[in-house]
């Protein structure tokens, strides 16, 4: 197929190219709220944003990666609530990753974090600061502790994950296998 | 260059699988250069060692807890190398025509085996007994995968793990006698040790343990059934591992550590017996075998019983002749197990009752295997001949009791060895009536020309006897000569007619005796073995752990939360409340309220916790404990612990959701028939209630337990701003108690992976490009299969 195929013709070039709804086609509309739908669509990235603003804010104030990491993984627990995810869930749409690999890339970020002043001749786990001066935005400070944060964050948003995987769609799964067997 | 060697062996180990992907043979053939070149290096130190100056090399290991890696090459350890490294790197070199270019077990077994290489070396090199523990459990750990292959056959994972839980469990006992003998001593320098033994009761035991690590390792009586099951492993690997290396390791130790404690008898008299023992049982299993490998491991057991004997007892004719069956012992076995690889590989078959005729249709790999066993049995003018002889005169020289009964046990069993070498080369060879004469296919020179070159060095070093003699006596020397006439014997091929040849030859009569009645031999072994089996004293041991497991497991683990919870409950009252009845000081000035918005939130956290009690339906009780949660997180909040408070709120609304997300599957009740009986509901009232007020007491007694200023908090506070952080929570948890952090994530791992594997664990999804292509709540094929 040729380029020119794929472009989108221009009268339609502003349409809506995604289901606006976080579920998409949900099959079963029995169980559904649009409510609840409607809300967590709305409130799911500005969570995300303030999760990550919890990451950044808590060497100032309350806050943290802990902290962080908990927002963030509530607000997928909303989605999972609301979309009712047969299939675990997913971050976004389009990538799925698998929560244990989220909790594995958060402690690797961690553990490489500790490690690295080693390797500059540092004890381990030690810190630095670092001035950076950004236009129009005036100095900055960055500490490299907060690598460990990060990792803190996303280990703890891999754990979230992990649990509605398992304690979400996992048993939600087991009740639909015991009841179509009940049935049968 | 002795520590870059060892090195070298494990580093190329490593990188073999890369080669072997491309081609096995070139693996075989790589792996095989570092030892050859081991070899040549030790034949260029040989001269400066063998007069005395030892080379010695160290490499700080951990310098504050006096760890070193400390390396000798000495005497002994040249005699292992020629074994370790000469019989390695001829073994290696017919692995690679042994194993065919597509097998998948070559580049695991090529990689394996030169990794074992270099352990063994270190071990034989190890100048402190913390190193030779490492290597020696490096060995262990390799037979363990060497055997086990692929894990695919139920046989070679239970020889596996036999051969790794009686090595191991010798390994370990060993490691203890090692500590208390090293501490005993001052140091654990062997030759320190060797210099000036250490006695007392401490070493005693230390001896003893040391001895149980020995026994096992070398397959001594009782523990020696995992060595012929252990012929599970790939033949090269058998003829490498479990005869020429790897169970000489106990022996070598014997060998390392008799100058120091061959005087004490509990040091000589349990391996003098068991030794003579072993030697006994195991020429007798031999000529019971009909596969040929089995009869051959048989007859290593047998031969580690012998050398384990001439090593233990201290003597320096006993232990020239102990270093010559060494460097014999590693000859001949090798060649014959190489012989049974290629006959193996030719014919299809190692049962001595489907070979006939071989002999005729190859007659070079007879000669190779009769020079071999002639080795083994004692003809001159082979090798083994000139061990032999000298075994035979150190305990005629040495006479007495010891002497007399060693000497009677020697002979029987050397009459045991001619008879199972006789019945292996009549078995692999011999034309037998009444069985088809085989037709092998063509062997390539690849699995020929190795085992000539082990064969003819067996022959070449007993007819130039001084050559091994040079090797051999530089050991001995290091041992004490009781007479004028032991101390000036040589190993030669020719002593003349005396009475050690006539006891050579009555062994080698009785044993040709004792071939010609081989059928009844045999069904003889067979008939006595189901009554006294090592075997079933070990399968009795292992399951007996099983069931004693099987048995606390189900003790302790009762499946039962509220027993659970009561368990944990009582330890709390029991231990640190008796410790906070003992250290009780009760702070004069705490304020019940500070701030009047502490009072409505304490009255919500204790109705909640009230209601909580009374609650009949699970969701109703988990709403509760949410509500006791939210006020708990309150309280923070008016105490100035936003932080705190924070993760409070957090961590109760996730707590909630996965209440919610479990309650699906639960009953909407706790108790769905009859009440339960009012005597255990007020039992447990009563622990729940002494529980909470041992915690309640704790908090206000531990808060007014603080004597000194809390120095390391006003530390944090002054050093938090260098940190960057003016929130000095965060600058605890990432900075100053970051390694806190790193351990609590990592548990939270722990604690996910856990949940996730209870909840799915019955539940297969089997995935291809991010789908699910098929799932199941059963048990998938492969668990069935690995329950059995």
């Amino acid at each position: 197929m040729s380029a020119e195929d794929t472009r989108v013709p221009w009268p339609r070039w502003d349409s809506p190219t995604e289901d606006w709804m976080l579920p998409g086609d949900c099959p079963v509309t029995s169980e559904r709220t649009l409510l609840l739908e409607l809300a967590a669509r709305i409130l799911f990235p500005a969570v995300l944003v303030f999760s990550l603003y919890l990451l950044l804010v808590g060497h100032y104030g309350p806050g943290g990666g802990f902290s962080g990491g908990l927002v963030a993984g509530l607000a997928f627990v909303l989605r999972h609530i609301a979309g009712g995810s047969s299939e675990g869930a997913e971050i976004g749409a389009r990538i799925r990753v698998r929560p244990p690999v989220v909790v594995g890339v958060g402690l690797c970020v961690a553990v490489v974090t500790a490690l690295v002043p080693a390797a500059f001749g540092a004890p381990v786990l030690s810190s630095t600061k670092v001035s950076v001066h950004v236009p129009l935005l005036g100095e900055f400070e960055i500490v490299s502790s907060l690598a460990l944060d990060v990792g803190v964050y996303l280990l703890i948003v891999g754990v979230v994950l992990d649990l509605l995987r398992s304690l979400g769609s996992g048993i939600e799964r087991d009740a639909l296998d015991a009841e179509s067997e009940a049935a049968s | 260059m002795l520590l870059a060697l060892v090195a070298a062996h494990l580093v190329l180990a490593c990188a073999l699988p890369a080669v072997a992907a491309r081609s096995t043979r070139a693996a075989f053939g790589l792996a095989a250069v570092l030892p050859a070149v081991t070899l040549v290096w030790a034949a260029a130190m040989a001269p400066a060692v063998l007069g005395g100056a030892a080379v010695e090399e160290n490499l700080a290991w951990a310098p504050a807890l006096h760890l070193t890696f400390d390396v000798r090459l000495d005497a002994l350890a040249l005699v292992m190398i020629v074994l370790v490294s000469g019989v390695g790197a001829v073994i290696l070199a017919y692995s690679a025509f042994y194993f065919g270019r597509r097998s998948p077990d070559a580049s695991r077994t090529s990689a394996l085996l030169l990794f074992f290489a270099g352990a063994m070396l270190g071990l034989v090199v190890a100048d402190d007994l913390l190193t030779l523990y490492v290597f020696w459990e490096l060995t262990s750990i390799a037979s363990f995968l060497l055997v086990g292959q692929s894990g695919l056959h139920r046989a070679n994972r239970r020889a596996a793990v036999q051969a790794l839980l009686v090595t191991v469990f010798g390994g370990l006992s060993m490691l203890l006698g090692f500590v208390l003998v090293g501490e005993s001593a001052g140091t654990y320098r062997i030759s320190a040790i060797v210099a000036s033994p250490p006695t007392g009761g401490a070493v005693t035991a230390g001896i003893v343990l040391i001895l149980l690590g020995v026994l096992t390792k070398s397959a001594q009586a009782p523990f020696h059934p995992w060595l012929p099951a252990a012929m599970a492993a790939p033949t090269p690997v058998s003829g490498y591992l479990h005869a020429a290396s790897m169970v000489k390791a106990g022996v070598f130790l014997v060998a390392r550590l008799s100058p120091a404690f061959a005087s004490s008898a509990e040091w000589w008299l349990p391996l003098v017996v068991l030794g003579l023992a072993t030697m006994l049982i195991g020429g007798w299993r031999a000529l019971g075998a009909t596969d040929l490998k089995r009869l051959l491991a048989f007859g290593t057991v047998s031969q580690l019983g012998f050398l384990m004997v001439l090593f233990a007892v201290g003597g320096r004719l006993a232990a020239v002749a102990g270093a010559a069956l060494l460097l014999a012992h590693g000859l001949f076995k090798a060649t014959l197990f190489l012989v049974v690889g290629t006959v193996d590989k030719v014919t299809g078959t190692r049962e001595i009752g489907a070979l006939s005729g071989l002999g005729r249709a190859m007659p070079g790999l007879a000669a190779a295997s009769a020079l071999a066993a002639a080795s083994m049995a004692g003809i001159p003018p082979l090798l083994g001949f000139v061990a032999k002889e000298a075994a035979f005169e150190a305990f005629l020289l040495e006479g007495g009791l010891r002497g007399g009964v060693v000497e009677v046990g020697l002979v029987a069993g050397s009459v045991l060895t001619v008879a199972y070498s006789a019945r292996f080369l009549w078995g692999a060879f011999a034309t037998k009536p009444g069985v088809d004469p085989v037709t092998p296919a063509p062997a390539s020179p690849g699995l020929t020309v190795p085992l000539w070159i082990t064969s003819l060095a067996g022959l070449v070093l007993g007819l130039v006897a001084p050559v091994a003699a040079v090797l051999a006596e530089a050991y001995g020397d290091t041992l004490p000569a009781r007479t004028a006439e032991e101390a000036g014997y040589h190993l030669a091929l020719w002593h003349g007619f005396n009475l050690a040849l006539g006891l050579s030859a009555v062994a080698l009569a009785g044993g040709l005796l004792l071939h010609t009645g081989r059928d009844r031999v045999a069904a003889l072994t067979r008939r006595l073995h189901h009554r006294v089996s090592a075997q079933r004293g070990y399968e009795l041991v292992v399951s007996g752990l099983e069931r004693l497991a099987v048995l606390v497991t189900g003790r302790l683990q009762v499946g039962s939360l509220p027993v659970y919870l009561a368990t944990v409950l009582l330890m709390v009252i029991a231990l640190p409340g008796i410790g906070l009845v003992l250290g009780w000081a009760w702070p004069g000035d705490v304020p019940v309220v500070h701030e009047w918005i502490q009072i409505p939130l304490g009255i919500v956290v204790v109705a909640a916790a009230l209601a909580m009690v009374r609650a009949r339906r699970r969701f109703t009780a988990v709403l509760l404990v949410g509500a006791v949660g939210y006020g708990i997180g309150g309280l923070f909040i008016v105490d100035g612990a936003p932080d705190l408070a924070l993760a409070q709120f957090l961590v109760e609304t996730l707590a909630l959701v996965a209440f919610v997300f479990v309650l699906r599957r639960l009953p909407a009740h706790f108790t769905e028939r009859r009440r339960p009986r009012r005597a255990i509901q007020v039992r447990k009232g009563v622990l729940a209630a002494v529980a909470g007020i041992t915690v309640g007491v704790f908090g206000i007694v531990l808060s007014g337990a603080r004597t000194a200023p809390a120095t390391a908090s006003e530390e944090f506070v002054r050093l938090a701003p260098e940190t960057g952080a003016t929130n000095i929570i965060s600058a605890i948890l990432v900075d100053f108690r970051a390694l806190d952090t790193v351990g609590e994530i990592t548990v939270l791992l722990v604690a996910a992976s856990g949940t996730a594997s209870l909840v799915l664990a019955t539940r297969h999804d089997r995935r291809r490009r991010g789908k699910v292509r098929a799932s199941g709540s059963g048990t998938p094929a492969h668990e069935k299969e690995v329950s059995g």
